[in-house]
């Protein structure tokens, strides 16, 4: 048991915040009833075979045994008692990490997060701070932090596992989860669920910092980074990597993905991005790294003729 | 769909070229062999055209083993490109994602699914004293459904490309806008025609078990593999209907622009989630409720006791498959379906642990007070028991769900269904093709190659998964084709690899003692092969390999363990006083042709090219008609003709005990 639990430094066994620490405690408790199981029915078959094994001067055969009430009314209760009790606490988890966890400073209101997800990175808003990064992810410490997730193409899996177990972002709804990072720190956060080919370094970075020199960082972007345009925005609904990137204004002025599935598509018509069989001979060689110009202005749509119209940028499609 | 040439053949890749080279070669030697031996009619006459339940079922072994190789070879690869971070073997990430892709879905569908139906096939009907399943045309129809359907999924690789959307396919990913090109139509076509197949397979086996059972054979006297089929068949016609609607609902959305899982017009990409696992979650008790029976055969046979708990076991199966319908939702519990909903289905998930639970423990107490011999079937059986568990109780942690939004995605999660699928469903067919070859075969397959096989096999296994449990709880997910150092995933996933090679080499073993045994086994001479230990009906036919009817005499049952009640009475179930006229089934080229066509139209509907799909729709109808308005009763063997053949047989072991 130590060895699991100390040795190896497992992520998830080694959480920094009251979410992940709720999981690794009912994690523990499994694993340890767990191996009890596994032991005895180690030993039980271990003894069985050694003790009936076909030998000389073989002793105890009995072939017409077929069964003991008692017995297999034994065998029937462990499991249904190890259920209930395993029961309890995974039922009281659930519902506790829906609920805003506990924090240890007087600002207990949850920082509100847009965790979006596009093939193949992360768009994070902030809408009362009315700020928008992509690909990184600054909260406060000791603050619980409420992810409202959506996609804007495939389903992802928003997770950092130090402070906490995923969730699903899915275009056209949205899903809540609560985190809250209990110290200062850098974590790894993640795509966890599959969404093709640039899905292994669908990564970002959770940086959790003291509440002043997050509310500074706030001030900051709000004065100094560019403006988010629908121009800048359409860009990142192209499949690809891109850098981390920080904006003022979010994109939920115009999309919230959560209930208009269909924006990306748009989105690709106006870039010029067409979807493209990976075995097709002019098909690019692995996902294309875009390169987001962030002087682009408004688009034309069918409501609003702007003359505005981005440039079109080659380095933007699968040519 | 316009393609260019290149587009069509696929390009590029040297793993695919080589791929593409000993196909051709591959074909161009079996055609050369079946030539130069003279035995294209013999291929077809013994083989293609049977309904003899025995041959289908050793078909459907042959072909499983195959699809095992295709399968095992993705594997191979997909470890050697994470046994190191950044490792440039696969290139970029599509390749693997393909490999993935097929891996999951060929040793689903393809592998465990059809070899158990193969093991089926082969004891079932004789384990009740029956001469062949129900419907025999039926029978060999799913065959070849199954075969066609597996050769349309495996030449996209060559052609037209590989799916890569994972074998679950979740929408949209798998949608025209976010995987273009013709490969998910592979797995969207190839899964429907091997599923018509599947289905039939159940609904023939629910009528063969309830309807053909010998004289005395009453439900609760039934053999445990005989239990386990008729419940799977029940499971299978529960579940295959949903996979088929939703298959098609998906062939629409991407041939036909329909929105039932898209993105756009408000289509609903969860539902394919939702129908997905509402077949997928029984699709699991479907492969490994039968690895269930035959383990219970094998502990009963080597044990040489009777089952603990016999009833208590048929209840535990029953509960399984019920309890199979009711626990989809555990599949993705990270939905966010809310806490009420994850609450319900955690409880039914862990209460699957129950009747597992049960099983495992009157397995155990059948060894107690047994007389156990190491065969090769039952090491396997044996080695199943403590391995399953491992994976049974990581199970009931995946089961919790607020522990679960860890897990999921997670190489613990493929460790997880890793140790349920290899130490249940596989030990299973290793365990149940060793123990039925000689019943296939009329000989035993070498028993020092296969305890070599045996311990290489399930060490490496070990070696290869075990470590993958760490690996999540280190938060490496799954389906990634790299990772990096500083992630400090290296030394797991090296050790995981190096287990990889080692169940390769185990599978070279088996292979080669296939070889070794057809050279150099004695070959057996009586019914019961193993050493008299024989307790199901299979083992009372009057030869290794039983006669094409099976029983000259149907047996008549008087209470469980039929064969070793009779050897306990002292009779002897060939002894015959008046032969009878056996009446059996007749040949049939007509399946095989229809399942041509349906491969000829899956394949024009891949590619979109509507001649080509109407040409195999036409002629799958054109069969279709013929059957339906051909008079075949079957043909009647001979009072005469049976009484030589007994004759015959028993000449042979006098013969052969002399």
């Amino acid at each position: 048991m130590m060895i699991i639990t100390s040795g190896c430094g497992m992520t998830v066994l080694d959480p920094e915040g009251t979410v992940g620490e709720q999981q690794r405690d009912l994690i523990i408790l499994s694993i340890t009833f767990m191996l009890i199981i596994v032991l005895v029915v180690l030993i039980l078959l271990t003894y069985f075979l050694v003790k009936y094994r076909e030998r000389d001067g073989h002793r105890g055969y009995d072939p017409n045994i077929d069964g003991s009430v008692k017995l297999e009314v034994i065998w029937t209760a462990i499991p249904i008692a190890i259920v209930t009790v395993l029961s309890i606490p995974t039922v009281y988890t659930i519902f506790n990490i829906e609920e805003v966890p506990e924090a240890s400073t007087e600002n207990e209101e949850p920082l509100v997060v847009h965790a979006t997800s596009s093939n193949w990175m992360w768009i994070f808003s902030y809408p009362e701070e009315d700020i928008e990064t992509i690909n990184y992810l600054n909260i406060p410490v000791d603050r619980p932090v409420l992810f409202k997730l959506t996609s804007a193409d495939s389903m992802a899996s928003f997770w950092v596992p130090q402070l906490g177990g995923q969730r699903y972002n899915m275009a056209g709804m949205e899903t809540e989860l609560y985190l809250q990072a209990g110290t200062e720190g850098t974590y790894y956060g993640r795509n966890a669920n599959y969404t093709g080919e640039g899905f292994a370094e669908m990564r970002f970075d959770v940086n959790a910092i003291e509440e002043s020199a997050f509310n500074e960082w706030v001030a900051d972007v709000q004065e100094d980074a560019p403006e988010l345009t629908q121009g800048i925005y359409d860009q990142f609904m192209v499949p690809g990597h891109v850098d981390e990137y920080t904006f003022s204004g979010t994109h939920l002025e115009w999309v919230d993905h959560a209930i208009d599935a269909e924006y990306a598509m748009e989105a690709w018509e106006r870039e010029g991005y067409e979807p493209m069989n990976p075995h097709a001979s002019d098909a690019p060689d692995g996902v294309p790294r875009l390169d987001i110009d962030v002087e682009a202005g408004s688009v034309e749509t069918e409501d609003t003729q702007n003359e505005e119209t981005p440039q079109e940028q080659d380095s933007h499609h699968h040519h | 769909m316009n393609l260019d040439w290149d587009e069509f053949i696929v390009t590029g890749e040297p793993f695919i070229h080589a791929g593409q080279i000993s196909i051709l070669l591959t074909t161009l030697g079996i055609i050369f062999v079946l030539t130069y031996f003279k035995k294209w009619k013999w291929l077809w006459k013994e083989w293609v055209t049977s309904v003899d339940h025995r041959k289908i079922g050793i078909m459907y072994i042959i072909a499983s083993v195959l699809m095992l190789i295709r399968a095992g070879v993705d594997a191979m690869m997909m470890r050697t490109q994470l046994a190191v971070p950044e490792m440039p073997f696969l290139g970029e990430a599509q390749h693997y994602n393909e490999i993935f892709t097929t891996h999951g879905t060929i040793m689903i569908i393809f592998v465990a699914t059809p070899f158990l139906i193969g093991l089926m096939n082969v004891a079932t009907p004789l384990q009740i004293g029956a001469r062949d399943v129900a419907f025999p045309f039926l029978n060999n129809l799913s065959f070849w459904t199954f075969f066609w359907g597996a050769m349309l999924f495996n030449i996209s690789f060559v052609i037209g490309g590989a799916p890569d959307a994972g074998w679950s396919a979740y929408m949209p990913l798998a949608s025209n806008d976010l995987s273009p090109g013709p490969g998910q139509n592979f797995y969207l076509l190839g899964l429907q025609i091997t599923g018509i197949g599947t289905l039939a397979t159940g609904i023939n086996f629910v009528v063969t078990i309830l309807k053909m059972r010998a004289k005395g054979m009453t439900l609760m006297r039934m053999p445990m593999f005989t239990w386990t089929t008729l419940i799977t068949s029940l499971i299978i016609i529960g579940a295959f209907p949903i996979l088929t609607v939703a298959l098609a609902m998906q062939t629409f959305d991407r041939l036909w622009d329909t929105a039932f899982f898209t993105l756009q017009d408000g289509g609903m990409p969860m539902m394919w989630v939702n129908l997905f696992w509402l077949w997928g979650h029984p699709e699991v008790y479907i492969v490994i409720l039968p690895a269930f029976g035959i383990f219970s055969e094998i502990i009963t046979t080597f044990a040489r006791k009777r089952l603990f708990g016999y009833t208590s076991m048929v209840f535990a199966i029953a509960a399984i498959s019920g309890l199979s319908f009711l626990v989809w939702v555990h599949h993705f519990f990270t939905m966010g379906a809310g806490p009420m909903v994850n609450s319900f289905f955690s409880i039914s998930t862990m209460a699957i642990a129950i009747p597992t639970g049960v099983k495992i423990f009157n397995w155990l107490a059948t060894l107690h007070r047994g007389r156990i011999q190491f065969s090769v079937p039952m090491v396997w059986a044996l080695g199943f028991i403590p391995n399953f568990t491992i994976g049974g109780v990581t199970g009931v942690m995946l089961a919790m769900a607020a522990a679960d939004y860890q897990y999921h995605n997670t190489y613990f999660l493929v460790s997880h269904f890793h140790y349920v699928l290899i130490a249940g469903t596989i030990f299973a067919c290793f365990a149940g093709t060793i123990y039925w070859w000689p019943k296939m075969f009329g000989l035993k397959l070498n028993a020092r190659l296969g305890h070599w096989m045996f311990w290489l096999f399930m060490i490496g296994f070990n070696v290869c998964f075990f470590p993958q449990y760490f690996l999540g709880l280190d938060g490496m997910p799954r389906r990634i084709y790299t990772y990096f150092p500083e992630d400090g995933w290296f030394g797991l996933n090296f050790i995981s690899t190096v287990g990889a090679f080692m169940m390769g080499i185990a599978f070279v073993i088996f292979v080669y003692n296939i070889y070794y045994s057809y050279r150099y086994q004695p070959r057996e001479t009586t019914g019961d092969p193993w050493g008299g230990r024989g307790r199901t009906l299979e083992w009372a036919t009057s030869s290794a390999v039983p006669p094409h009817y099976n029983f000259a005499k149907i047996p008549e049952v008087k209470g469980q363990d039929a064969f070793w009640q009779m050897k306990q009475d002292g009779i002897d179930p060939n002894e015959i006083v008046e032969y009878q006229d056996i009446h059996m089934p007749n040949n049939t080229g007509n399946p095989f042709i229809m399942c041509v066509f349906m491969f000829i139209g899956g394949f024009g509907l891949v590619f979109h090219w509507w001649p080509i799909a109407i040409i195999g729709a036409i002629g799958i109808f054109i069969c279709m008609i013929q059957r339906s308005f051909s008079r075949d009763n079957g043909h009647i063997v001979s009072a005469e003709e049976v009484r030589k053949e007994e004759e015959g047989i028993r000449e042979g072991q006098a013969h052969e005990n002399g």
